[in-house]
């Protein structure tokens, strides 16, 4: 029932309060938070920074702007409209394609051009943006997520979270929606974590409620198999927003598109924990090596660290060996 | 980076706060504990003078703050006399005076003093010794042959003034020391015998409490200087060296305790009575000194104590909320919200609080959810909220009071907006996490509630709190501490759990 504190030390947990102080505190420059907090803002920073990010189709930001959501969106066959200062994948609609009558979730639920100004209204008017204050709704192309994964998700898209401190990957979870998280990726709603090999990108273990699992709870395909592609170019892309943001402690969200590869989603200034147990070990070894490297070291170097000194063999490949 | 000024500003802190904690125990004998009873003495004089028509004016000595006593509040009545109170080198004195006064006068003084065993005697500077001391014949003879054998008999001064009481007193009494009392009274005698003999001495005027005496008077003590600087007082009589514990020193200046001017037959006579109140009154009663270590609430109106008393309890709720939250690891909606609710569970108390509390949430978040569906902004729905609030207390008020429950009515202390603040964050969990979450963090405010509530309602945190200021401080320097934790949570311990078995 309960783990005594050594337990957790000698496998290197790092809690929340460690993280609060030791990490975010001392490493992320609460002025740099709004490039982190605007999904606008984020978005065009790493344009600049040529780091690839979903296509935006356009923005609204006053109510004036409501009415024009469907000419923007026309030409669009799936589209995800956001909250920029949402938080938790609050007041995100995705649309998955649209015809002539109206736009159609993932779901296959229809929504008509008012349902949609209503939620672009109501993103406007704070609705989902913390402390309610005034937001902008942004609109993005729908990611066409690589069909390599599918197996491994019920409706929702899979992200890969890697944790980037100093600039180096030090660890990465994929994070599969259930039935459970309601097509959310939210570990503590349901979603199932695996975690990945930092050398490789393969699965190393997956977790439920905080319970180890080996296959998705609802398509019932077995998580040893999982391997993400492209690998290098995300942990590449993740590592990058250290330069691109000046936060030293990032948690970055990651999406593989089918033709254009991984994609920066969104960035977190203050990324969870829940990923010690997704890979069944803790934070603090590999925050510790970093903390005793140089600064100054430019990003193909810091990956092919990261990759050489965190490397893991899964146990869901032993378990299936 | 270095954490040093860190500690140090919470050793500084720490230190600072149980220095002046400790001093306000020590000096102002403020008690740890609120139930302990300390003695007070009444004492009340009586003056009485026959005016002679005309002016008068009155002169009283008065008691100051002493060995074994402190003044606590004082109180005078004298219709038709103008009163001020002066304050030398030579003692407080207070002087009543008037244009126009005959016939039988009575003026009053009383005071409230607070028997504090670990009182300092004050310094008091010895009175320069009389140096032209004469007699007239045959008392020069009997005066120095007196002397001469307490000097041999003795080895300092107060052992001299014992020998030398004891001289005119018993069976030791010889033909010079009856000779001398035919001339003079007793301790004029004495302190003229000490002066001449390079003795500092003087006449003081004390009076010895008991209790429900009426009709008392002064009596004279002799204080004794040695060449420290020390001093003794020797009971003219006895010789007995030392304080009566119930002796309270009135006039210790070498003056006339009562003079009056313009009036004959003058007398103050004293009652007394004595009783036990608790600490925190008597504590409550001190005059207030401006120095800055007795930097005390006490110093303010009674309306504005009884308000501090609440706001000084804050810092423990929050106290609470960093341990629970920082070392434990509970999670609640909103961080402060459980401190204000466990204010209002204060004047509610516990059970009613809590009835009251889940009533108003959860009838709260029924019309909070239809609210929902009018899709408003935010702003407006949380006022609506408000409204709703205020309705919903009302009702219960009015309800609980038609059938008898008057405990119904403390509702009305739930601070509402922060209740509306509460239902809307609760509503929204409730939307986007699930009940699940809105039990796990509505349990977890209300757990920490009620935890505040307990530690602020506990007789002895309210009275160190609001007696203690120097405790604000320690809260202060822990709560930096805690700030500064970086060890697991409580819950942690268990919610990691699962890597640890593999």
């Amino acid at each position: 029932m309960w783990a005594t504190p050594s337990q957790l030390k000698i496998k290197g947990i790092i809690g929340m309060n460690r993280r609060n102080i030791r990490y975010i505190g001392r490493y992320n420059d609460r002025r740099l938070y709004p490039l982190v907090d605007d999904k606008l803002q984020t978005k065009l920073l790493a344009k600049r920074y040529g780091i690839t990010t979903p296509d935006l189709i356009g923005t609204v930001s006053n109510q004036f702007s409501v009415k024009h959501i469907a000419e923007m969106v026309a030409g669009h066959p799936g589209f995800v409209i956001k909250p920029a200062k949402g938080s938790g994948g609050k007041g995100i609609l995705v649309v998955e394609r649209q015809d002539a009558e109206g736009y159609i979730k993932p779901s296959g639920h229809r929504l008509y051009r008012e349902d949609l100004e209503r939620h672009v209204s109501n993103i406007l008017s704070g609705l989902y943006s913390l402390g309610g204050s005034p937001d902008v709704a942004v609109v993005e192309a729908l990611i066409d997520f690589d069909e390599s994964l599918s197996e491994y998700t019920y409706e929702g898209v899979p992200d890969i979270r890697v944790i980037v401190f100093k600039g180096y990957p030090i660890m990465a979870m994929m994070r599969l929606s259930t039935a459970a998280s309601d097509g959310k990726a939210n570990l503590h709603q349901g979603a199932v974590g695996v975690g990945l090999d930092i050398a490789t990108g393969t699965a190393l273990r997956g977790v439920q409620f905080d319970r180890t699992r080996v296959d998705h709870p609802d398509t019932g395909h077995e998580l040893s198999s999982l391997k993400i592609p492209d690998w290098d170019v995300l942990l590449t892309l993740a590592a990058n927003c250290y330069e691109m943001t000046g936060l030293g402690y990032l948690g970055t969200d990651m999406v593989l598109d089918r033709r254009h590869g991984p994609m920066l989603l969104e960035l977190n200034a203050r990324p969870g924990l829940a990923i010690q147990m997704a890979n069944g070990e803790g934070l603090r070894p590999r925050l510790d090596l970093i903390e005793r490297q140089d600064e100054g070291i430019d990003v193909e170097a810091r990956v092919a660290f990261a990759r050489q000194h965190f490397a893991r063999r899964g146990e869901l490949q032993e378990a299936v060996a | 980076m270095s954490r040093v000024p860190f500690y140090l500003l919470v050793g500084v802190l720490m230190i600072a706060g149980i220095a002046v904690t400790v001093y306000r125990h020590v000096a102002f004998e403020v008690p740890w504990v609120p139930g302990e009873q300390r003695q007070v003495w009444e004492v009340e004089a009586q003056v009485n003078f026959i005016a002679e028509d005309g002016s008068a004016k009155v002169n009283l000595a008065l008691p100051t703050n002493q060995e074994g006593f402190r003044i606590l509040t004082e109180n005078t009545g004298s219709s038709g006399f103008g009163l001020s109170f002066l304050d030398d080198d030579k003692g407080r004195r207070a002087q009543w005076a008037t244009r126009e006064a005959n016939g039988s006068q009575q003026l009053y003084y009383s005071v409230q003093l607070l028997v504090a065993p670990n009182a300092a005697r004050p310094r008091v500077e010895p009175p320069p010794p009389d140096q032209d001391i004469s007699w007239a014949r045959p008392y020069d003879t009997a005066a120095q042959e007196v002397i001469d054998r307490a000097y041999r008999q003795s080895s300092d001064a107060f052992t001299f003034s014992r020998e030398l009481v004891r001289a005119f007193s018993g069976d030791r009494q010889d033909e010079n020391a009856r000779l001398l009392l035919t001339q003079f009274d007793r301790p004029t005698l004495l302190v003229k015998l000490l002066n001449q003999a390079g003795v500092s001495a003087r006449e003081i005027h004390g009076l010895l409490l008991e209790d429900g005496r009426r009709r008392q008077s002064l009596t004279t003590w002799i204080q004794v200087f040695n060449a420290d600087g020390d001093w003794a007082i020797i009971n003219p009589t006895s010789g007995e060296q030392g304080r009566p514990d119930n002796l309270l020193l009135w006039e210790a200046g070498d003056q006339a305790a009562l003079e009056v001017q313009g009036g004959r037959d003058s007398k103050v006579t004293f009652s007394m009575l004595q009783h036990n109140e608790p600490a925190s009154v008597a504590v409550r009663n001190q005059l207030a000194n401006d120095t800055l270590l007795n930097f005390s609430i006490h110093s303010l109106p009674l309306e504005e104590q009884s308000l501090f008393r609440t706001i000084l309890l804050i810092p423990i709720g929050a106290l609470v909320v960093v341990l629970l939250r920082v070392l434990i690891g509970i999670k609640t909606s909103g961080t402060f919200m459980p401190v204000l609710i466990a204010l209002a569970f204060i004047q509610t108390t516990l059970f009613t609080g809590l009835v009251g509390f889940l009533l108003v949430v959860a009838v709260g978040l029924v019309i909070r959810s239809y609210l929902s569906h009018l899709n408003l902004l935010l702003v407006a729905r949380v006022s609506a909220v408000i409204i709703t609030v205020i309705a919903i207390i009302s009702i219960f008020s009015v309800v609980a009071y038609r059938m008898g429950l008057n405990a119904g009515l403390t509702i009305t202390f739930f601070p509402m907006i922060i209740l509306s603040w509460t239902i809307e964050r609760m509503s929204i969990l409730w939307e986007e996490e699930g009940p699940k979450e809105v039990l796990i963090q509505g349990g977890g405010s209300l757990l920490t509630a009620v935890l505040a509530y307990l530690a602020m309602n506990n007789p002895w945190v309210r009275h160190i709190t609001f007696n203690f200021l120097g405790v604000q401080l320690i809260l202060m320097s822990l709560i930096l501490l805690l700030g500064n934790y970086t060890g697991y949570r409580l819950l942690e311990l268990r919610r990691f759990k699962p890597i640890t078995e593999d």
